[in-house]
C-alpha cells in the first residue's frame, strides 16, 4: 500500500524545483547599494587614502542614539559617498545587553562603541573582537594620550581607538542667576558647601538631580561619587579602587559617599524643581538639570554632553542662560578630571571596515562632527576653537592639557556585574533610603571572585 | 524607515531556501514513509513520522535545557566548574532572597486574586442584560500586551512634588481628597502590591473568560433543583456552581501560577527590578545578559523551571484523568 499515489509525488517534486529555481533566480537579480554611487566629485580627495569599497556594507551597533545619532551619520556621510560603503547604523538604549545578545546569537556588527572599556574587554577576552590594525595603531598612538590608549588595551594588545568623550567633572549652573543674587564660582568643596548653605537660605534647593535612566538607573549617582571619590584619594587610590584593591566598603569610600550624601541625601539642599530626595531616582537623568532653566534650582552635577539637553533657546555660555564649573575639591591646586567616552571595535576584519576604523580614529573625522553640533573628543589635533560651544571648548581644553590627571568613569571599568549592575543598584538604593555601609557591602560581595 | 527591497535580499534569499529546505525534508520524510511497508501496528512509520518533531525538540528543548543545567554549575564566564556556588548566592545573598521573596509574594498572591476577582465578575454579570458588553470591558486589558500595560500603569502611579500638577492618576486622586501625593513604586515592600495589581488587571478578564463560560455549562435543572430545594443564593454559589466548575477554576489557577512564575514584562516596563521589586526571571536576564554571570543566570533559570515543573505534572495528570 502507497500512501501517495503516482500523480501526487510529481507535484510534490515539482513543487520543490520550483521554490528550489526561484530562490536561484532571486539570488542572481542582485542589484547594486542603494548608496555611494556619488563618487570622485571634487569633496572626495580628502578621502582618497582609504580606497574604494563599492558595495560594501558596515554594520554600526552603538548606544547612541536620537540627535546624536543622526548626528554621527551626517558627519560620515560624506565618508560613505566618497569610499562608496553603506554604513548601517544602529542606535539603541540597551546596548550592555543587546551586545551580549547578538554576538551570543552569531549576529555581531562589523563595528561597535563601547562606551564601557569593561565590556570591551570581556568580549576581548571572550577572543571575539579583531585587534587594532597598525594604521589603527598608528592613529591612536598619535592622537591619544597613554591614559587614553590603555583603556582599550587588553593583555597588550590595542583593542580599538576611542571616538567622542566627555567630561564629568562638571557642575553647571546659571551665570544670569548667579550675577543677579550676587553669588560666585566656588573653587573649593568647602565654598560650594557654604554656597549651597547660602542658596538654601534664600528658600531655594540648591541641588538638582536625576538617575533614572532605564536599564542604567543610577549611574549619574555613581558618577558623583567617582568623582568625589577621585578627589578625596588620588588618582592612585581611585586606580586601586577600580581593579578592587580597594575594596568597596573601606571605610575611605565609605566617607566619600557620604560626602556626595551630605548634598544628594539632604532634603534642604534637593531636589529643586522635583521634590524630596526620593524623587532623584525616578527624575530621568535628561531632565535632571531642566529647574535651572525655569528658576527652580541653581546647581546640577553632569558631564559636558549635558549641552545637549537644555531646551531649545537655551544660551550656553559663560555670561549666557547656564554655564559649567569645574567640581572642585578641598585642594583647589589639583585638579584631575574624570570622564569617559566611546571605543570602537570591530568583530570583522574586511577592507571596508578596517577603513571606516580608521577614518573614526583619524582627526578628520571628529572635526567634522564637531561642525555639525555639540561634540567633544580628547583626539590631539582637534582645534578647541571649532568647538560648538563654549563648554565643549572648556573640556576639549581641560582632555589635551598635557598637565591635566585624567581618569575614566570607573564604573564603566570594573566587571559588568559590578559596573553596570551591582553599583548603579545601590546607589539607586541609596538615594531611595538605604543606609551607606549596608549599600556598599553590597557591592563588595557583588565583586566576582575569580 | 524606508524599506529598501534589494537591502533585504539576503535575508528573502535565506528565507526562500529555509522554505525549500523545509519543503524537501517533508518530501523526503513522505517518500520515506511510502516506500516502507505497512503493516498493522505501523512501528516503522511512526518512528519516521516522529523522528523531524524528536529531533527538533531534542535540538531545541532538551540541549538547550541540559546546556542551562551544567552552565549553573558554572563561573560567570562559563570557563570552569563552580560547584554549587551559584546555587549558594542565590540563597544566602540578601539581594538574591529579596527576588525569591517576591516571586513567592507574586505566585500567593496572583493566582487567587484573578481567580476570584474573575469568577465574582463572571457570576455578577451572569445573566443580566449588559453580560457580552461588561464582560468585553473586563477582556479588553488582555488585548493589551505586558510592556503596555506596563507603561500605562506607570504613569497611573507616577509623581509629581506637592504643590505641583499631578500627572498620575493615583496620586491625583490621593491629593484632591487632601493627602500627599506618594511615590509609590519606589516604597518596599509596598510596591510590589502595585505591580501585583497590574498583573490582575491584566489577567482578571482571562479568568472572567473561561469560568463565566464553565457557569453556562452547568445543567440548569441541577440549578432549578437546588433552588426548588430552598437553596440560598450563596449555598446556591458554593454547594452547586463552584463544585460544577472545579475544573475551570483549576485550570485558571494553573495557568495563572505558571503566567506568574515566568513574570517578566511588567516588572522590567515599571521598575526594572529596582527598589526591592526584583522576581527570578528578571534578575535571571539581567544576571545573565547585562552583568554577564552566565552561571548565575542559568541557576535561576534551574530554579524557576524546578518550581513550574509541579504545577505542569499536575496539569498534565489531571488532563490524563
Amino acid at each position: 500500500m502507497s500512501l501517495l499515489s503516482r500523480p501526487e509525488r510529481l507535484v510534490l517534486a515539482a513543487g520543490v524545483a520550483g521554490l528550489a529555481l526561484a530562490a536561484t533566480a532571486c539570488g542572481s537579480a542582485r542589484t547594486g547599494s542603494s548608496t555611494g554611487e556619488g563618487g570622485a566629485s571634487a569633496g572626495c580627495a580628502a578621502f582618497a587614502g582609504y580606497g574604494r569599497h563599492e558595495g560594501g556594507t558596515v554594520s554600526v551597533y552603538s548606544p547612541i542614539r536620537d540627535v546624536e545619532a543622526d548626528l554621527l551619520e551626517r558627519a560620515w556621510k560624506p565618508f560613505a559617498e566618497c569610499t562608496g560603503m553603506r554604513i548601517d547604523y544602529e542606535g539603541t538604549g540597551e546596548f550592555e545587553a543587546q551586545i551580549q545578545v547578538r554576538v551570543d546569537g552569531g549576529n555581531p556588527p562589523d563595528l561597535a562603541f563601547f562606551p564601557q572599556p569593561g565590556l570591551l574587554a570581556r568580549f576581548a577576552e571572550a577572543g571575539v573582537l579583531k585587534p587594532a590594525s597598525a594604521e589603527v595603531k598608528r592613529l591612536a598612538a598619535e592622537g591619544w594620550s597613554p591614559d587614553w590608549a590603555r583603556y582599550a588595551t587588553v593583555d597588550g594588545v590595542l583593542y580599538g581607538a576611542p571616538l567622542g568623550a566627555s567630561v564629568k567633572s562638571l557642575v553647571w549652573y546659571s551665570p544670569k542667576m548667579f550675577r543677579e543674587r550676587g553669588w560666585a564660582v566656588p573653587r573649593t568643596w568647602d565654598e560650594l558647601m557654604k554656597l549651597s548653605e547660602t542658596i538654601a537660605a534664600t528658600g531655594l534647593k540648591p541641588w538638582c538631580a536625576g538617575i533614572e535612566s532605564g536599564d542604567a538607573t543610577g549611574w549619574p549617582a555613581t558618577d558623583w561619587v567617582e568623582d568625589v571619590l577621585l578627589r578625596e584619594v588620588g588618582p592612585q587610590g581611585y586606580d586601586d579602587w577600580v581593579s578592587h584593591r580597594l575594596p568597596f566598603n573601606d571605610p575611605k569610600v565609605v566617607a566619600a559617599v557620604d560626602k556626595v550624601g551630605a548634598i544628594l541625601r539632604n532634603e534642604r539642599f534637593v531636589n529643586g524643581g522635583y521634590g524630596p530626595v526620593r524623587s532623584i531616582a525616578s527624575t530621568a537623568f535628561q531632565e535632571g538639570g531642566i529647574p535651572i532653566t525655569q528658576g527652580r534650582c541653581a546647581l546640577h552635577r553632569q558631564a559636558s554632553f549635558y549641552a545637549n539637553f537644555w531646551p531649545e533657546g537655551t544660551q550656553v555660555a559663560e555670561d549666557g542662560d547656564v554655564f559649567a564649573f569645574y567640581l572642585p575639591g578641598d585642594d583647589p591646586s589639583k585638579r584631575p578630571v574624570l570622564g569617559a567616552g566611546e571605543f570602537v571595535a570591530a568583530f570583522s576584519d574586511r577592507p571596508e571596515v578596517e577603513a571606516l576604523r580608521a577614518y573614526l580614529a583619524s582627526a578628520d573625522f571628529p572635526e567634522a562632527r564637531m561642525r555639525l553640533g555639540p561634540y567633544v573628543s580628547a583626539r590631539r589635533g582637534v582645534d578647541p576653537s571649532n568647538a560648538h560651544n563654549p563648554v565643549d571648548r572648556l573640556s576639549i581644553e581641560m582632555l589635551q592639557d598635557p598637565d591635566t590627571v585624567f581618569r575614566f568613569d570607573g564604573s564603566d571599568q570594573m566587571p559588568a556585574s559590578v559596573g553596570a549592575g551591582a553599583f548603579w543598584k545601590a546607589m539607586t538604593d541609596w538615594i531611595n533610603g538605604k543606609d551607606t555601609r549596608t549599600v556598599l557591602d553590597r557591592v563588595n560581595a557583588s565583586w566576582p571572585t575569580s | 524607515m524606508d524599506f529598501d527591497l534589494a537591502a533585504e535580499q539576503p535575508k528573502l534569499l535565506q528565507l526562500l531556501i529555509g522554505v525549500a529546505a523545509f519543503l524537501v525534508v517533508v518530501a523526503a520524510v513522505l517518500l520515506l514513509v511510502d516506500r516502507v511497508p505497512m503493516r498493522r501496528r505501523a512501528w516503522p512509520h511512526a518512528t519516521i513520522l516522529l523522528a523531524p518533531a524528536l529531533l527538533l525538540l531534542g535540538v531545541g528543548l532538551v540541549a538547550p535545557a541540559v546546556r542551562t543545567t551544567l552552565l549553573s554549575f558554572m563561573s560567570g564566564d562559563g570557563r570552569r566548574w563552580a560547584g554549587l556556588d551559584n546555587y549558594v548566592w542565590m540563597f544566602t545573598r540578601p539581594e538574591a532572597l529579596t527576588v525569591l521573596r517576591n516571586t513567592v509574594v507574586w505566585v500567593l498572591l496572583v493566582p487567587p486574586l484573578v481567580t476570584s476577582v474573575g469568577l465574582v465578575y463572571a457570576v455578577l454579570v451572569d445573566r443580566t442584560r449588559f453580560e457580552a458588553l461588561a464582560r468585553s470591558l473586563l477582556f479588553l486589558p488582555m488585548a493589551i500586551s505586558f510592556v503596555g500595560a506596563g507603561v500605562v500603569w506607570r504613569f497611573v502611579y507616577a509623581y509629581r512634588a506637592e504643590g505641583q500638577e499631578q500627572i498620575g492618576l493615583l496620586n491625583q486622586l490621593v491629593v484632591s481628597v487632601g493627602g500627599q501625593p506618594r511615590q509609590w513604586l519606589q516604597e518596599p515592600p509596598l510596591n510590589t502590591l502595585f505591580l501585583v495589581a497590574v498583573m490582575v488587571w491584566i489577567q482578571a478578564g482571562f479568568a472572567t473568560v473561561v469560568l463565566s463560560a464553565a457557569i453556562k455549562g452547568i445543567p440548569g435543572e441541577i440549578v432549578e433543583a437546588a433552588r426548588l430545594d430552598g437553596a440560598s443564593p450563596r449555598q446556591l454559589f458554593f454547594r452547586v456552581t463552584l463544585p460544577s466548575i472545579r475544573s475551570a477554576v483549576a485550570v485558571v489557577l494553573v495557568t495563572q501560577s505558571i503566567g506568574t512564575l515566568k513574570l517578566f514584562d511588567v516588572v522590567r516596563t515599571m521598575t526594572g527590578g529596582q527598589f526591592d521589586t526584583g522576581v527570578i526571571a528578571n534578575e535571571m536576564y539581567d544576571q545573565a545578559f547585562r552583568y554577564g554571570e552566565t552561571g548565575r543566570g542559568a541557576a535561576l533559570a534551574v530554579l524557576l523551571f524546578v518550581l513550574v515543573t509541579p504545577v505542569v505534572v499536575y496539569q498534565v495528570r489531571g488532563r490524563a484523568r
